[in-house]
């Protein structure tokens, strides 16, 4: 089968199989792209990783977008793309469309209520586990705070404060983190 | 000029958000909020329906926005803008690969951000809590309220079966089922 054709179905079923996206569906794409299909080794899975999370935009994407790449250049990323993202946006136009029918309903305002105190449960869970995955110093808290203060209660604009991190974070690798290194104690 | 102006909204937030999921929530809560595309309570409802769909959040996300406000024209528009910067980005990572592996201004950058994606999750929960707790905007009456302690009550037990790592479609029928099972006692 053409290998166009191939990676196409291969995310496409990704796409179709994964909740939650993202780091979800690195497992998914290791057992399809490494051992079942062997398009890629077993460790190029960490730097699919390192470089999905360390680029701008979902990780999903991210990451098919590279499989897609290494595998078969632009005409594999353009088709590996594609086929992670069909299935949810199918999916999503119709259950919009059935939403909008019944959201109306007593019931479904009910269901909904309960959902969205589910749904909060659910988030602080993700932020657990972010956390625990994060470098835990002083520098880190203090970028916490200030990105929970500014975007929550300051109200900037979530963009100001991603650049002003990243800045900040240049700042320190190249500098401060410099200065303990060299520092003889 | 709303098809435009979703466009470059996803194309923004796919540009600035790391890690992608909920991290990019205080970027679209902003822009939705403001352009009043959506209603607080429908953005949350959002959330339920792109965590309980396969296939990447951010894409879930981008389609319904675009989908809710001009239908299928404004889905394909904000699913492109939401993976353009991603796709494009990674075609150039994925040609310098090596250098950006080893890249100590992509480490500093990264040690800014990852905190500040969890500060911005830490927004999201803001959000949402305040939806779930005080959608009428927090008030000492709002403690008197029975529908406080039914949210509180699914929350509780959602934030329990979510650190028994029982899957976030579970819980989310779950939730589900005690708001309607409430909301009819």
């Amino acid at each position: 089968m053409n290998i166009i054709l191939e990676l196409f179905l291969t995310f496409l079923k990704i796409g179709a199989f994964t909740y939650g996206g993202g780091y979800a569906m690195i497992p998914l794409i290791q057992r399809e792209v490494c051992d079942n299909k062997k398009w890629l080794k077993d460790e190029d899975i960490f730097d699919i990783v390192a470089i999905a999370e360390s680029t701008p935009g979902p990780v999903a994407i991210n990451a098919a977008t590279f499989v897609g790449y290494k595998v078969s250049g632009f005409p594999g990323a353009l088709f590996s793309t594609l086929g992670v993202i069909i299935p949810s946006f199918v999916i999503i136009s119709i259950i919009s469309n059935i939403l909008k029918e019944f959201q109306n309903l007593r019931a479904v305002q009910y269901a909904f209520m309960g959902i969205r105190a589910g749904v909060l449960a659910l988030i602080i869970r993700a932020l657990y586990t972010m956390y625990k995955a994060t470098d835990k110093n002083p520098f880190s808290y203090f970028i916490m705070g200030v990105s929970l203060i500014m975007t929550a209660f300051a109200e900037i604009d979530a963009i100001y404060v991603i650049i002003g991190c990243a800045l900040f974070g240049l700042i320190y690798t190249f500098f401060i983190v410099k200065e303990t290194k060299d520092d003889p104690a | 000029m709303i098809l435009l102006e979703l466009f470059l909204t996803f194309l923004k937030t796919g540009a600035f958000t790391f890690g992608g999921g909920y991290a990019m929530l205080p970027i679209i809560q902003r822009e939705v909020l403001n352009h009043g595309w959506l209603s607080k309570s429908e953005l949350i409802d959002f959330i339920a329906v792109s965590e309980s769909t396969p296939g990447p959040f951010a894409i879930n996300m981008a389609t319904f926005v675009g989908i809710r406000t001009f239908g299928l024209t404004g889905s394909l528009l904000t699913t492109f803008g939401v993976i353009l910067p991603s796709f494009v980005i990674i075609l150039i990572v994925a040609k310098c690969y090596d250098g950006f592996k080893k890249s100590r201004a992509v480490k500093g950058i990264m040690a800014g951000l990852k905190p500040a994606m969890i500060g911005m999750i830490g927004t999201a929960i803001i959000l949402v809590g305040s939806t779930v707790f005080f959608p009428d905007g927090f008030a000492l009456s709002s403690f008197s309220r029975v529908e406080f302690y039914t949210a509180l009550t699914i929350f509780a037990i959602s934030l329990i079966l979510a650190f028994k790592k029982i899957h976030p479609i579970a819980i989310i029928i779950l939730s589900a089922v005690l708001g309607i099972i409430s909301g009819y006692l």
